[in-house]
């Protein structure tokens, strides 16, 4: 913990992540090997449709990750991380628009569909560049870090915490939803930005591109996860923690906090705008709902029932409720509201810690989380 | 205000030009200085035309009934608040009024609050580890590596106020005189040349309280650390203070040695409950 290894190295000596990485790159061979190798019709055989509901979910647990960044070691609940994920989802949506080129229903060269049928005659000047695949990219990253460096900048320095912080980031996502549900946004309306065909040249209903999509999500995943793990194990992190637990003492021995708040914001948003931008293509379409409030709630309810603070249990929460919705809609669509507030209840009620806590009680691997403040929490055992 | 102040200084020139970072200049003998500082609250003057002077090196103890302006003075020195007027100097070369509290604290002004907080979540090497004078922007603190003079340093002070043998522990399972000096230890970190210590023995037994009293005089001296300890405890103050200051709504009553303080009759009216019709005349 106190190494004198390198920030970025630092993760990959640690068991916990050694595990973690190990279990996701498993998983991942696991599914690509049970979708290649065996025929289909096989009762092992993983179908392609399953493979890409797969990396909806890694795209998930990626965005989770983010948020529990924020709100398990810096204790900000930001309720509007959906915003930052369906930015960077719209800025790759943008980009596989520009890749229709005259396939689409209108057969115009440079418009999107939607642009034709509203008798538009030129491109909007922000929508110049997303042909370009290393721009749009770009914007994935930058959109949702932009828009978080503003949004942050202006709450942090007027020191706007706790549940105000919470509402106004609701507020956010609820007013960005809005707005690109109007036509004259230019981002598609309600519709949103649907229909592609290709990303990198590759078609986008091809297996091979599906699978690809997974394994590279899957990537992104571990390679988040062990940016957050390198964030909250260097002594940026323990800043971090402190100013959650904290906050005007840690500014008092003199850290500008608000600045560290923006910047694990930023990074967060960030990392959630890349989990946006890798679901876009799996899903096939990019609406406003993505900025609907509840959907950024239910994010921060993946976060805790997996358990807060531990960045694998925000793993475990999105994937595991994720499926639960999945099976949940498909038998009884109406159930599925009722049995996600009641699996709440019961995790707050019976696991505080959430599923990381429960597995952390059962194991007892040494240190293999930070956990909140306890003070009835039994002594951590020495190991530096 | 303060940039249109220095314009007006014909002697100093521009305040702005001396850079906030330069060492305390104490040549002149106080490493603080308040002079007519006052400081109301919807009317009420919580501070009332307060002079002090603090010597380098020096421990001295400031007592008061409650709504004194103890702490208010202690939030004044810090920056936390801002004095209606009055001047507060740091050495003879730094002008507190002009900076905010991360620059004060950077400065060598280290304040232990009189609740202790700790970072409850971190373990006590942690927090002294988080304490530390250092670099503590943002990317050097992101790759910051424990060093061996890091380490020895924080050793030193374990040493110092005693829990070295509980440096792994979480700092939120510590007892409450523990937490105390942890907090010590982490103004100690800083490397401070002032250290304002918020009634550290209240809730201690009599066995913290006595290796508090070490902790204490052991940190100041010529060279060190110049202490002020706001206390209620008068056998505590009694057994560390070389020099007391008495407030008394907003000012100093009375200053001197503890047995010349006792004496005092305008103090023990103050202490001991006067006449109410005297208190209002």
């Amino acid at each position: 913990m106190h190494s004198s290894t390198s920030w970025l190295a630092r993760p990959f000596r640690e068991r916990a992540t050694q595990l973690f990485l190990s279990i996701l790159l498993a998983a991942l061979a696991t599914v690509t090997l049970l979708n290649l190798a065996l025929p289909e019709g096989h009762p092992l055989h993983v179908s392609t449709y399953t493979v890409t509901l797969l990396g909806k979910y890694l795209s998930y647990a990626l965005l989770a990750v983010a948020v529990d960044l924020v709100w398990g070691y810096l204790g900000i609940l930001s309720l509007g991380h959906g915003a930052f994920f369906a930015l960077g989802g719209y800025a790759m949506g943008m980009y596989l628009m520009r890749q229709i080129g005259d396939r689409g229903t209108y057969g115009d060269p440079v418009l999107p569909d939607f642009m034709v049928f509203l008798d538009w005659d030129s491109l909007p000047w922000y929508w110049l560049g997303f042909d370009m695949a290393g721009f749009a990219f770009l914007m994935v990253l930058l959109a949702p870090g932009l828009l978080a460096l503003v949004f942050g900048f202006l709450a942090f320095r007027s020191r706007v915490t706790g549940v105000y912080l919470s509402i106004i980031t609701q507020a956010l996502t609820f007013a960005l939803m809005l707005a690109f549900f109007r036509n004259e946004m230019g981002f598609g309306g309600n519709n949103g930005l649907t229909d592609f065909k290709e990303l990198l040249g590759f078609d986008l209903r091809s297996d091979a591109t599906r699978l690809g999509l997974f394994l590279a999500t899957g990537i992104a995943l571990a390679l988040g996860y062990v940016l957050c793990r390198a964030i909250v194990t260097s002594k940026l992190g323990r800043v971090s923690v402190a100013t959650r637990d904290a906050e005007a003492r840690t500014r008092f021995l003199g850290y500008r906090v608000e600045r560290f708040q923006l910047f694990i914001f930023v990074v967060s948003a960030m990392l959630a705008g890349v989990a946006g931008a890798l679901y876009v293509p799996q899903v096939g379409i990019i609406n406003p709902s993505e900025f609907s409030p509840i959907f950024s709630i239910e994010i921060v309810l993946w976060v805790a029932l997996g358990g807060r603070a531990t960045l694998y249990g925000a793993v475990i929460g999105a994937i595991l409720v994720n499926y639960a919705k999945t099976v949940f809609t498909g038998v009884m669509p109406d159930a599925w509201l009722f049995a996600l507030g009641g699996l709440f209840v019961l995790v707050t009620v019976l696991l505080p810690k959430g599923i990381a806590g429960l597995l952390a009680y059962r194991l007892k691997p040494r240190r293999l989380q930070r956990e909140p403040t306890d003070p009835s929490s039994p002594p951590r055992e020495a190991s530096a | 205000m303060n940039f249109l102040h220095s314009l007006a200084d014909r002697d100093r020139v521009f305040d702005f030009l001396v850079p906030a970072t330069s060492p305390v200049d104490v040549r002149h003998g106080p490493i603080l200085y308040l002079e007519d500082v006052t400081v109301s609250f919807d009317g009420f003057k919580a501070i009332n035309d307060l002079n002090l002077t603090i010597d380098d090196g020096e421990l001295r103890c400031i007592i008061g009934p409650n709504g004194a302006g103890k702490t208010t003075m202690m939030d004044i020195i810090t920056g936390k608040t801002r004095p209606d007027r009055g001047s507060v100097w740091f050495g003879s070369r730094h002008n507190l009024l002009a900076m905010n509290e991360p620059e004060i604290a950077s400065l060598g002004i280290g304040r232990k609050f009189q609740k202790p907080t700790v970072f409850e979540a971190l373990t006590v090497f942690e927090n002294l580890e988080l304490a530390m004078a250092a670099d503590k922007r943002i990317l050097p603190t992101l790759t910051a590596r424990m060093t061996g003079e890091v380490r020895d340093r924080i050793e030193e002070v374990l040493a110092t106020i005693g829990l070295t043998e509980l440096r792994h522990r979480l700092a939120g399972i510590l007892s409450h005189g523990q937490k105390q000096w942890l907090e010590i230890g982490m103004l100690l970190m800083q490397r401070p040349r002032l250290l304002l210590v918020d009634e550290p023995v209240a809730g201690m037994t009599e066995q913290e309280m006595e290796r508090t009293a070490e902790l204490l005089t052991g940190l100041a001296g010529k060279g060190k650390q110049s202490v002020v300890v706001v206390e209620h405890d008068m056998g505590f103050v009694r057994s560390i203070a070389r020099t007391v200051t008495v407030l008394h709504q907003g000012s100093v009553l009375a200053e001197g040695s503890m047995d010349q303080v006792s004496c005092d009759p305008k103090v023990v009216e103050v202490y001991l409950g006067a006449d109410p019709d005297e208190e209002a005349a």
